[in-house]
């Protein structure tokens, strides 16, 4: 009743080809940020911007790189993190030795070295496939933890291997306070989505789609594996260059190596199957609940009055989260991208069943 | 169009409803004349052999002024742990979850990592908490002027990889004869372990020292290579820096290529009892730096037997009291505390906030006489902090491990500021430029 | 023969490098024996891993991630129990233990996934393991156990004739190599000579034929599950009684992950040889190649065996798709 599309008519090739075609979905869309961009700053308390908000956007910037690799292209990379973390530390270099730059073009250049070093570590993906494929991303991950723990150039000589970097400063307006960080976050966050589904919906995202359900009959037809694989490994490794960047200087402000370890490939990797592979939305949701979940866990006793040793307590996260990661993958496999296209379409027909 | 979903729709709105419902529950508040203590522990992953004994006696000694005093100066503490998982990430979180706790807010943490450490001495400028690191952390730190609410209480890694070269030195008969000699630093590869090496190099370059450094991933299980190349190199002296499993992993791997555990030294993070037990006799003569509380029992804990296990209220096993890193742990909470009493005397006898329990950390004068009053005699050494000097003196000796517990060896070594206090003067400079803060005045602020 | 040019050429390359340093002097010849000999006997640790992943992949297609996860539980059940019993009695119980663990999870975890893509399987085990890691530590907990074989730690110094000053050998490392020797043989024995084993076999080859000649397949998934639950217990004793058993032991097991690309997922003999090819590569790259690249671009400290096992695994794989012994993969359209 609600829902139904009735009486949308399109009169141009423009309006046939809009992100959101349906009216309802503009109208909630825009609430949607209106609200996230004037309503939340105002509302939200310090902790969760902090430890919730941010985060969950910066790992969402992440997760739509990492879906853009493994869920559009189907080539699986469980060492993503180090992209991120070629991104911090290229910006911080860069933010370190040309302070002139504007913050908006340290991203860029840093998503951009990253880039660079993902076509490099895709190139064996011409070659291997599948899990062999997955597990060979894992020298990435390795060889960059290595890499920034070891020349020293990368971290400016610090004697502890950690790095630190000033608050970010864009056009004059200092990003000090949990709600001015939180807009940065949110603009830059809506910007990429944007981006990213231009770039699926269009030309490059069909190639990646191609060669994901059936690699040989793509290249029959004419696509070439090297530029489709190779451009994946770019854009998601730029995706999550960004993110890495923004990690570092926004969210941690000082990090070591071990910041983006294994576990946050891991985590990634979750995100976008819980959420979703194939589906921006799907790491949204992924991300959320990655973010979410493991401090839910962490008070879960407390709300309840039971009194048990913070061991235990995390014992307990431990055991829900991979029982739940299970649970999951056996309910809905397709994430929870899958579960929010069938609410939509039940909406569409209710009140009625059928 | 039917679902091919099982879960049904409505569970899945139900589900989300609860999730959402929990997490904005809201905190109780906690009631006036109350100080709260956040604890931020690790009591799973790769370092809970360590971490465990160390949040025990931290939380043994809080519970023991609640029972034996009724709290500090009849303000009674509150106190939650938050488990890190020696990670920086969830360590800032737990900080962030906890700050606000109370009616004053947290009085001062214990981050138990230099890792974390770092992270949060960005945070703590802005929302005025001091962060007490006693025997790790930010070396710099002891610069009160620019590291304004960090306390590295009773010694630094420069200072120990400091004490330790004396103590060679003095082996060798004079600091000279070290020239030629070798010396490897099996470190573990975080910040923690990364610390003590720019002395190290710095004292290589005065002495003649050949120095040799051998970095360990995390965990450190993975030592073989390690303990390989040592063998290549035979080194004259091992210095470990490590923490959690690889501490009895380096002791393991040494008895397997027969590196002599005498000349092995650890710093006081490697010297406790998880640490040798494991390679069981293979450790004896395993040697390591001890600073404030070494390993036995005394007056306070009897107390602790008294009011604390003996009402069942004991944190961890009854056997480990008296270990080294609950000893430790205990010394930790007792600088927490007479930082707060101290606070006490200019503020009023209430509940405190950060700012103010930074000065009580400031203005501390533990002098001998105030130790055996608490109890402490034989565990503590006398701190003394001012504006200026966040680390209020540093001293250490050496232990050795006889298979079945730690010999304290005659010979107190105090760092040699003369080559220590340009480097943290140094460093302070490149922080405070970097992060864009001004040097505090002490004067000013007395 | 120029068919095959990269492998050979890749091989020459790698055999080269592992007898420079002995061809340069830059080392004694016995240090050298003694680095190939811990490389080895760390090759055989991660064989025996290794052997739990490609049993499960070549039976049930399935890539258990969760096998650290199995091998740091079992050794964890021994560890424990073995303080309350004699030591044999402990390993028992603790493989009655990974048997059932193993029904569990195919009945909850496997069964219920038929079908899936090898991704959504392989997250299943991922999952898996952060279960086993918090269950494993609540029940045993987290401090650090050890398991007493009776060997002596000490090390022992063999041909003190031929090389000066003789060679450092360890004798658990020995047992270790006897007894991952012996278990390669059993299950030798037990999958040429048994009809289980047969089964086994033919399960790998082709699920749906074996069905169709009356072989049940989810019997015989329980049944390598229960095999790979052994192997893990092997591992877990072998290691616990060299490492120690503490949690971050099933950290360890992700070495395993570049043995079993680089001998082929599907293939035992493939996770023998690959573990002893990343073991040596992976330590004389490390004691030999390491301080020449700290002193060549001036790193801080060496550490390089980290990554080097994936670098040697990915560039076999260029070379070798599938694995050095893996099943060649051939796609249709």
């Amino acid at each position: 009743m609600l829902y139904r599309e009735n009486g949308q008519f399109k009169s141009s090739y423009g309006e046939d080809q809009q992100m959101l075609p349906i009216l309802q979905d503009r109208r909630v869309m825009f609430g949607l940020l209106a609200f996230a961009f004037f309503g939340v700053p105002f509302l939200a308390s310090d902790y969760l911007f902090l430890s919730i908000l941010i985060p969950f956007l910066i790992l969402t910037l992440a997760a739509i790189g990492l879906n853009l690799l493994v869920g559009y292209c189907g080539q699986i990379s469980i060492g993503h993190a180090a992209f991120m973390s070629v991104g911090a530390y290229a910006a911080y270099n860069l933010a370190l030795r040309v302070p002139q730059l504007n913050f908006l073009v340290v991203l860029v250049l840093a998503g951009l070295v990253a880039a660079l070093v993902g076509m490099l570590f895709g190139i064996p993906s011409l070659r291997i496939k599948g899990l062999y494929l997955a597990v060979a991303t894992l020298a990435a991950q390795f060889f960059m933890d290595w890499v920034f723990a070891r020349v020293k150039w990368f971290t400016n000589y610090s004697h502890s291997g950690s790095v630190s970097t000033a608050p970010v400063e864009l056009f004059g307006w200092r990003l000090d306070s949990p709600p001015e960080k939180y807009l940065f976050l949110l603009g830059v966050l809506v910007v990429f989505t944007v981006i990213a589904k231009n770039l699926v919906r269009g030309h490059l995202g069909r190639e990646w789609m191609a060669m994901r359900d059936m690699d040989v009959a793509a290249e029959v037809i004419g696509i070439r594996p090297v530029y489709a694989k190779l451009t994946a490994f770019a854009v998601s490794s730029f995706y999550c260059g960004v993110a890495g960047a923004l990690y570092g200087f926004i969210y941690l402000g000082s990090w070591e190596p071990l910041a983006f370890n294994l576990t946050l490939s891991l985590n990634l990797l979750f995100m976008i199957i819980i959420g979703g592979m194939g589906s921006l939305l799907g790491s949204y949701f992924g991300a959320a609940f990655i973010v979410i979940l493991p401090i839910v866990l962490d008070q879960v006793p407390q709300m309840f009055g039971i009194a048990m040793s913070t061991a235990t307590t995390s014992h307990l996260a431990f055991m829900i989260f991979g029982a739940l990661i299970v649970f999951f993958l056996i309910v809905e496999p397709h994430g929870l991208a899958r579960l929010w296209a069938i609410g939509k379409e039940k909406l569409r027909l209710w009140p009625f069943p059928h | 169009m039917k679902s091919s979903s099982r879960l049904g729709l409505r569970t899945t709105i139900v589900a989300v409803s609860a999730a959402l419902a929990a997490l904005s529950a809201v905190q109780v508040q906690a009631q006036a004349k109350e100080q709260f203590f956040p604890v931020l522990s690790y009591r799973v992953g790769a370092y809970a052999p360590n971490g465990t004994p160390f949040a025990n006696g931290y939380v043994d000694y809080l519970k023991l002024l609640n029972a034996r005093d009724g709290g500090i100066n009849g303000v009674k503490i509150t106190f939650e742990e938050c488990e890190t998982e020696y990670n920086t990430a969830k360590g800032v979180e737990c900080y962030q979850r906890l700050k606000g706790k109370g009616p004053t807010g947290a009085a001062v943490f214990h981050t138990l990592s230099t890792g974390i450490t770092f992270a949060v001495t960005d945070v703590t400028f802005a929302d005025k908490i001091p962060i007490i690191t006693a025997g790790y952390g930010r070396a710099d730190s002891v610069d009160g002027t620019v590291f304004g609410y960090n306390f590295p209480l009773g010694g630094t890694y420069w200072g120990a990889a400091d004490m330790l070269i004396q103590h060679v030195g003095k082996l060798e008969g004079g600091l000279d004869k070290l020239k030629g000699k070798k010396i490897a630093l099996v470190y573990h590869d975080s910040p923690y372990g990364k610390e003590p090496i720019a002395l190290l190099e710095e004292r290589a370059k005065m002495h003649g020292y050949q120095l040799q450094l051998l970095p360990v991933t995390h965990p450190g299980v993975e030592q073989k290579a390690t303990w390989l190349q040592i063998r290549q190199n035979r080194p004259d002296y091992v210095f470990l820096w490590g923490w959690g499993v690889m501490n009895s992993t380096s002791i393991k791997e040494a008895v397997a290529t027969g590196y002599p555990r005498d000349k092995m030294y650890g710093v006081w993070w490697s010297g406790a009892e998880p640490d040798v037990t494991p390679a069981g006799d293979g450790a004896k003569g395993y040697r390591s730096l001890v600073f404030l509380a070494p390993a036995g029992q005394g007056a306070v804990h009897k107390d602790i037997v008294k009011y604390v296990y003996d009402k069942g209220q004991g944190t961890g096993k009854k056997e480990e009291i008296g270990e080294v890193l609950y000893n430790r742990g205990m010394t930790a909470a007792l600088l927490s505390t007479e930082g707060v009493r101290r606070a006490h005397v200019k503020y009023g006898k209430k509940p405190l906030k950060g700012e103010e329990v930074r000065w009580g950390l400031e203005n501390l004068a533990i002098d001998a006489g105030a130790i055996k009053k608490l109890g402490f005699d034989g565990f503590m050494v006398p701190v003394a902090t001012t504006c200026a000097d966040h680390e209020g003196g540093s001293s250490a000796m050496i232990h050795v491990w006889d298979g079945k517990k730690w010999n304290v060896q005659p010979g107190t070594y105090t760092p040699d500021m003369a080559i220590i206090k340009p480097m943290i003067k140094a460093s302070a400079e490149k922080y405070a430029a970097e992060k864009k803060i001004a040097k505090r005045d002490c004067a000013k602020e007395q | 023969m120029t068919k095959h040019w990269p492998v050979i050429s890749l091989i020459s390359v790698l055999l080269v490098g592992l007898v420079l340093p002995l061809a340069t002097g830059a080392s004694p010849p016995g240090f050298y024996v003694e680095v190939l000999l811990g490389g080895l006997m760390t090759g055989v640790l991660y064989s025996l891993v290794a052997l739990g992943f490609a049993l499960i992949f070549k039976a049930s297609g399935v890539f258990n991630f969760a096998q650290g996860a199995m091998v740091l539980f079992a050794a964890l059940a021994v560890a424990r129990m073995a303080e309350q019993m004699p030591l044999w009695l402990a390993m028992i119980l603790a493989l009655a233990i990974m048997v059932v663990l193993a029904w569990l999870i195919e009945r909850l975890v496997l069964r219920p996934l038929v079908n899936q893509e090898a991704i959504t399987l392989f997250m299943a085990t991922l999952g898996v393991t952060y279960f086993l890691d918090g269950f494993g530590q609540t029940v045993w907990g987290s401090d650090i156990y050890s398991i007493e074989l009776g060997i002596a730690k000490e090390p022992v110094m063999i041909l003190e004739g031929l090389f000066q000053g003789g060679i450092l050998v360890n004798k658990d490392d020995f047992v270790a190599a006897l007894v991952a020797a012996a278990l390669v043989a059993g299950l030798a024995v037990f999958f040429q000579k048994t009809a289980t084993g047969r089964a086994l076999r033919a399960v790998a080859d082709d699920h749906q034929a074996a069905q169709s000649i009356g072989i049940p397949l989810n019997r015989i998934w329980v049944i390598v599950w229960s095999v790979a639950g052994l192997v893990a217990l092997v591992a877990g004793v072998i290691w616990g009684a060299k490492l120690g058993v503490q949690f971050s032991v099933s950290l360890v097991a992700l070495k395993a992950l570049p043995v079993v690309i680089l001998g082929g997922f599907t293939s035992v003999p493939g996770a023998i040889v690959g573990g002893l090819i990343i073991g040596v590569g992976e330590k004389m790259a490390e004691v030999f190649l390491g301080p020449v690249l700290v002193r060549a671009f001036d790193l801080a400290g060496g550490g390089i065996e980290n990554w080097f096992a994936y670098v040697l695994a990915l560039l076999f794989l260029l070379v070798r798709p599938e694995g050095l012994f893996g099943e060649r993969h051939i796609d249709r359209v």
